[in-house]
């Protein structure tokens, strides 16, 4: 395509033909790594295939039975109320709290209090995920933990009394880091001008948080709250804690689709309560480009 | 003034205990594998470089911190071109259904990442005569990795200003070699932070490189970690933590590199 024809808002002159080109690379590898297995995914959710046994050589096709059967599941549904609970307190409130917090505070200073909070910051979150595994046991451990050491709370077993609440706090630990840089990013754009102006014109901190800086970063709170969940209600991480124990009681979504699926065997119930898990993390989704659409309407103002 | 000064004490205790926080549980990481006798507590240690030779007799553990570089490399070499080849046409050209298009890829990778596809990854990877290969554990991450990077990057690509390639275009340059010269410059930051997102996802991911890899000789560093046991079942927490901070060295000195180098952020660019 001759680049004088290009439509408006097409700066490169790629055309519609070279755009394609260049995103069908990235396609390609996603369709045959990514859809592909999702896609056989929903179809095992629907047959009663097996680890072992005589279901592993000749599955059937069982319907939804494999969907009846989670949603009348009591563990399915006590799991599905723990992964809320985790999603809701690590991530929602723990991560994008304490990111957005640390962002504030960290706002226009500079120097070796910054760089160091930073620094421990995003290191939690590069370090490797096994490696972090052992040094959360090493904390928490029951007789030889630090925490136990410090706290002077010796034998306090923290995994097997509170696993629920140890997962929340290690995923807070984990995953901070991605908010505090979004939101850094994010606080850089609101002109320091529109928050002395409401300073005095006699706001307080909360009053210009609400009035000034979260109209003008909705996009990225938005944003960084998609981002945060999906990951957070697909973390498998907390299996190397707790393996969702004692009793089931840090027994989140992903954990539980491993015991039934790897542990018990069915891996057809297993990729059905998968096939859940992603109709859960749509609605998620769906939410968001509502509340993103609703507020680019709002800017744009009634058509004339 | 006193509301100005409570804050300001607020903000300092806050930014202390985040830094305990923060730091608590990677202590044993600075202490144990100098320690003659390493428990799980962390204490000042009996100091000693032993358990450092004792890792390095171990036959697998170096190959295993190559194999990471190979296949962490790979997959983030991977992602970032082809993340950035798709980000910025999808940001420069209006197709139909293009955002649909990213949030569903986006949802699929969330979730299929997980424990969920691992057995028709598994048939996948068989039938492609991919098992026991770098190139087999580079593709099957790296399609995981793609939808977030494609997201992140589009936001840095829709923030860029389009003036220069225009008049790059007057000039007679051509789509890639404006990518290449005014766009990629421009969203360096964000291409850097891509990359040490990639290979440290890849770094520390254990899922797929075990049940991808059964030659020991190809499994990197965190398959390797969960090998350092004794016969009895036991963790050998002298080796497990020395070759757990040699592991978290080359993956912290890129951090470093990079964010000294590019900076290191999520959002951005030159605004319009």
């Amino acid at each position: 395509m001759a680049p004088t024809t290009s439509p408006p808002g097409d700066a490169a002159g790629l055309g519609k033909a070279r755009a394609a080109a260049f995103v069908l690379p990235a396609l390609v590898l996603i369709g045959v790594f990514l859809v592909f297995p999702a896609l056989w995914t929903i179809y095992l959710g629907l047959t009663d295939y097996r680890l072992t046994g005589l279901a592993a050589a000749d599955p059937q096709v069982v319907g939804l039975d494999n969907y009846t059967d989670a949603l009348t599941d009591p563990r399915f549904l006590t799991s599905l109320w723990l992964t809320v609970a985790y999603v809701g307190g690590s991530a929602v409130i723990g991560q994008a709290g304490l990111g957005f917090t640390l962002a504030w505070i960290l706002r226009g200073r500079t120097g070796p209090v910054r760089r160091a909070v930073e620094g421990v910051v995003l290191l939690s979150w590069i370090l490797p995920s096994t490696v972090v595994g052992f040094l959360w046991f090493a904390l928490l451990d029951r007789d030889d933990g630090t925490l136990n050491a410090l706290l002077h709370t010796p034998g306090l077993a923290w995994l097997l009394d509170h696993p629920l609440l140890s997962i929340i706090v290690f995923n807070v630990w984990r995953g901070t880091a991605f908010s505090m840089m979004l939101y850094s990013a994010a606080l850089e754009n609101v002109p320091p001008s529109h928050l002395e102006t409401a300073r005095l014109a006699g706001a307080g901190v909360p009053q210009q948080l609400r009035d000034v800086v979260l109209p003008l970063i909705r996009r990225h709170v938005l944003t960084n709250l998609l981002l945060i969940s999906l990951w957070t209600f697909n973390d498998f991480t907390p299996f190397v804690l707790t393996g969702g124990g004692p009793e089931g009681r840090s027994e989140i979504l992903p954990v539980y689709v491993y015991n039934i699926a790897l542990k018990g065997g069915e891996l057809g119930a297993g990729a059905a309560v998968s096939f859940l898990i992603l109709l859960i993390n749509l609605i998620f989704a769906l939410a968001y480009l509502r509340l993103l659409r609703g507020r680019r309407k709002s800017l744009t103002g009634p058509p004339a | 003034m006193i509301r100005h000064t409570v804050g300001r004490l607020a903000a300092t205790v806050l930014i202390a205990v985040a830094l305990a926080f923060f730091t608590l549980p990677m202590l044993w990481l600075a202490s144990a594998p100098f320690d003659a006798g390493p428990a799980i507590t962390t204490s000042v240690p009996e100091f000693t470089l032993r358990n450092f030779a004792a890792i390095l007799d171990n036959p697998y553990a170096l190959g295993s911190i190559r194999n990471s570089l190979i296949q962490g490399g790979g997959a983030a070499a991977l992602v970032v071109v082809l993340a950035a080849l798709a980000a910025y046409a999808l940001s420069r050209v209006r197709v139909p259904g293009r955002d649909v298009l990213l949030y569903l890829l986006l949802l699929l990778s969330s979730v299929v990442t997980g424990t969920a596809a691992m057995v028709p990854i598994f048939e996948l990877a068989t039938r492609l005569d991919l098992i026991d290969t770098h190139l087999g554990v580079i593709l099957v991450v790296s399609g995981g990795l793609l939808p977030a990077a494609i997201f992140i990057l589009k936001d840095f690509m829709d923030e860029t200003p389009t003036s220069y390639e225009e008049s790059a275009r007057v000039f007679g340059a051509s789509p890639l070699q404006i990518l290449r010269h005014i766009v990629v410059p421009l969203v360096r930051p964000g291409l850097a932070t891509i990359a040490v997102w990639a290979l440290a996802s890849v770094w520390g991911g254990f899922l797929f490189q075990f049940i991808l890899l059964r030659d020991p000789d190809k499994a990197p560093g965190s398959v390797i970690l969960y090998t350092l046991y004794t016969e009895g079942g036991a963790p050998r927490l002298d080796l497990i933590s020395t070759f757990s901070l040699l592991y978290s060295l080359p993956v912290v000195a890129m951090y470093l590199f990079v964010s000294h180098r590019y900076g290191f952020r999520f959002h951005g660019g030159i605004k319009r």
